[in-house]
């Protein structure tokens, strides 16, 4: 039961391969390569504002306000999607029992769009904000970043359809005929959704770049207001597009928690029943929530009203998944190993997370968060708490069957502990500056205001030990996939051996297999 | 307790929370949108990166804005640029500034003092810098 990546194989062949194992090995090399990249983005800001006025490292808002930018890009389309897709890759066609993917050169091709779309939006370094509202990102934003950046996005956004229109294809038609679709393991069924909800939601952001284009080379005016357009309407179309994709960002990190919760509680899982509903449910009502992103653009009471109706829908499917976890470990004989300690980290945050998310989305509150650093806590208590978390562990999950070898449980420890203190330190401490008042994307702030700058500067140490945890990560995932102990390949973890490990491929490139 | 029995009560719970949660956002946000009758109208137009103000009487300011205690005011807020945000923190008077469109956002301060405005949507270059300040004074009108 060993996933044959392990095996020394030259390069080119990994690069050329269209085989599941290989792209999905590739996309996560690229994903994890970029997390390092938008890091240390981020470190350069935290540094940045413990210091008020006086422009440490960074010493020109333009130069500032392309570092924020480049940095959510990086890790929403370039960390976030990439790794997901890779663990999919490498797991769901052998979830439900195929060979490969449904399209194995199309799978390939959508992974190679992602390195030039990279490209695109790093060369190009733009300012716009990744959410580059109009009419900045028409009339103000410089060029050639900003047209960099729609051409980037926009091969990003198409290598998302590709490889989700596969990811349904495999799920649906592929699937071996004994293996009904409500048994289909639940981290399938969560890259079920999100590939449904990317083949619905990403075509109306594709649109509105290419009209936020033309409206850049005057030759339309949709969002433009000095040519007869609106710029609201930007705003409808992509967060149209990008609630639904919070969603898509979540839910495999959900999904990847399903399979490591149950095997280190040694215990069946509560229900696959409730886990499939709560899947199904959040891809349909993410659709019904995007305008909570836009109660203060003069949006009349009744449509708040609505979105924020929308928006409260969803939470009993997301409290049913916690439910399930919870239920799963209750009375289990729980092996706190690496993936297990960040599944349960996730989970405690993702609660946090989202019982900030209802208060946000309550519209009076709403006008004292918006805009401010709140929302810069809250949302990266999805991202790194809920998120980072799941990846991470599901990445520790991984690596015996990728490399071969074991992980140190020890240094494990180390980072699980220091990214978990930072997430709290840091991101609390950014929803109280969101309640002093102080607005998110701003390149210094008065030093005059003593709690702003105290507050900044304790934010700035729980991301320096963000920052640290990472830096053992990194030399961990280095270390120990060349001189870690050989992995126990049957139960690395020694789980108890009736606990099946799903990872288990065959390898195109001759070899055996212990399937 | 039986196993759906647990999982039903949960999430009955949440419902409720969600519920009383939504009910009573409607119920303050309604009375946050209830302009005062008598408010006077003061004009609010961003452009990067100041805030300049136009009283009903016509006296204009730019940056710093003069009220009196105990007046209710209504904010007609726009932009002659790009998308900003009209925000007194310490009176949670926040909407946007959309170009081609009027916003509207209103308060009546009960308290002298000077409190800082600031810019809370992304405009740019010196966005950081597109701050104000509001100054209540009482004339004991
Ligand atoms: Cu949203
Ligand atoms: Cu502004």
């Amino acid at each position: 039961m060993v996933l044959e990546l392990q095996k020394p194989r030259p390069v080119w062949q990994i690069m050329f391969s269209t085989h599941h194992t290989d792209v999905g090995y590739l996309y996560l090399v690229f994903g994890i390569t970029f997390l390092f990249m938008g890091g240390v983005l981020a470190m350069i800001i935290r540094t940045h504002l413990f210091f008020p006025g006086q422009g440490v490292l960074v010493s020109d808002s333009a130069t500032y306000n392309r570092i924020f930018t480049v940095h959510g890009l990086t890790m929403l389309f370039l960390f976030a999607l990439p790794v997901a897709n890779g663990i999919g890759n490498i797991l769901v066609p052998i979830m439900v029992r195929y060979k490969d993917m449904a399209y194995p050169k199309l799978n390939a091709i959508a992974f190679w769009m992602n390195p030039v779309g990279a490209a695109l939006l790093w060369l190009g370094f733009a300012d716009t904000t990744w959410v580059s509202y109009a009419p900045y990102s028409i009339i103000r934003a410089p060029g050639p970043a900003a047209d960099m950046f729609i051409f980037g996005m926009k091969i990003l956004g198409i290598s998302s359809i590709l490889s989700s229109i596969n990811f349904v294809v495999t799920i649906l038609k592929c699937k071996h005929p004994d293996l009904p679709l409500r048994r289909v393991p639940l981290f399938a069924w969560s890259m079920l959704t999100v590939s449904l909800m990317t083949i619905v939601a990403m075509p109306t952001y594709a649109a509105a770049l290419i009209m936020m284009l033309t409206d850049r080379l005057g030759l339309s005016g949709f969002f433009n207001p000095f040519a007869g357009g609106d710029p609201i309407a930007y705003l409808h179309l992509f967060w149209f597009t990008f609630h639904p994709e919070v969603y898509i960002f979540l839910l495999p990190a959900i999904g990847m928690m399903y399979e490591i919760i149950p095997r280190f509680s040694r215990k069946p899982l509560y229900s696959q029943a409730s886990g499939v509903f709560a899947f199904v449910m959040l891809g349909i009502i993410g659709f019904a929530s995007w305008g909570h992103h836009m109660y203060s653009t003069g949006m009349d009471f009744t449509t708040k009203v609505v979105f924020m109706i929308g928006t409260l829908a969803a939470v009993p499917a997301s409290g049913m998944h916690v439910f399930n976890f919870l239920a799963t470990m209750w009375g289990g004989r729980i092996r706190f190993s690496a993936p297990m300690k960040f599944a349960i980290g996730g989970i405690a945050l993702f609660f946090s997370a989202g019982a900030g998310g209802v208060l946000n989305s309550a519209m009076p509150l709403d006008f004292i968060t918006h805009g401010t650093y709140w929302v810069v806590g809250h949302m990266h208590l999805f991202l790194i708490g809920t998120i980072g978390f799941g990846f991470v562990g599901m990445i520790y999950y991984m690596f015996p069957y990728i490399t071969g070898r074991m992980y140190s449980e020890k240094w494990a420890s180390a980072h699980f502990v220091l990214m978990f203190w930072g997430s709290v330190q840091m991101l609390y401490t950014q929803h109280l500056l969101g309640l002093e008042g102080m607005p998110r994307r701003v390149y210094d702030y008065p030093v005059e205001f003593t709690s702003w700058t105290q507050l900044n500067q304790i934010a700035t140490v729980g991301g320096w030990l963000l920052g640290a945890s990472f830096a053992i990560f990194l030399a961990v995932l280095i270390y120990y996939s060349a001189k870690g102990k050989p992995a126990n390949m049957d139960d690395p973890w020694g789980i108890g051996g009736k606990y099946y490990y799903p990872v288990a491929a065959k390898n195109p490139h001759g070899g055996h297999s212990g399937y | 307790m039986g196993h759906d029995t647990a999982e039903w009560v949960f999430v009955g719970v949440v419902i409720a929370i969600l519920c009383y949660v939504g009910v009573d956002s409607w119920i303050v946000q309604k009375e946050v949108e209830d302009v005062p009758a008598n408010a006077e109208v003061i004009k609010v137009t961003g452009q990067q990166w100041y805030w300049s103000f136009e009283h009903a009487d016509g006296t204009k300011e730019v940056s710093t804005l003069h009220v009196q205690k105990g007046h209710a005011y209504l904010f007609e807020i726009t932009s002659r640029d790009v998308m900003h945000s009209f925000n007194i923190p310490d009176w949670v008077v926040f909407e946007d500034a959309v170009p081609g469109h009027t916003n509207h956002a209103w308060f009546a301060p009960d308290q002298v003092g000077t409190y800082p405005i600031q810019c809370r949507e992304y405009c740019g270059l010196l966005h950081y810098n597109m701050r104000g300040s509001l100054i209540v004074e009482d004339n004991g009108t």
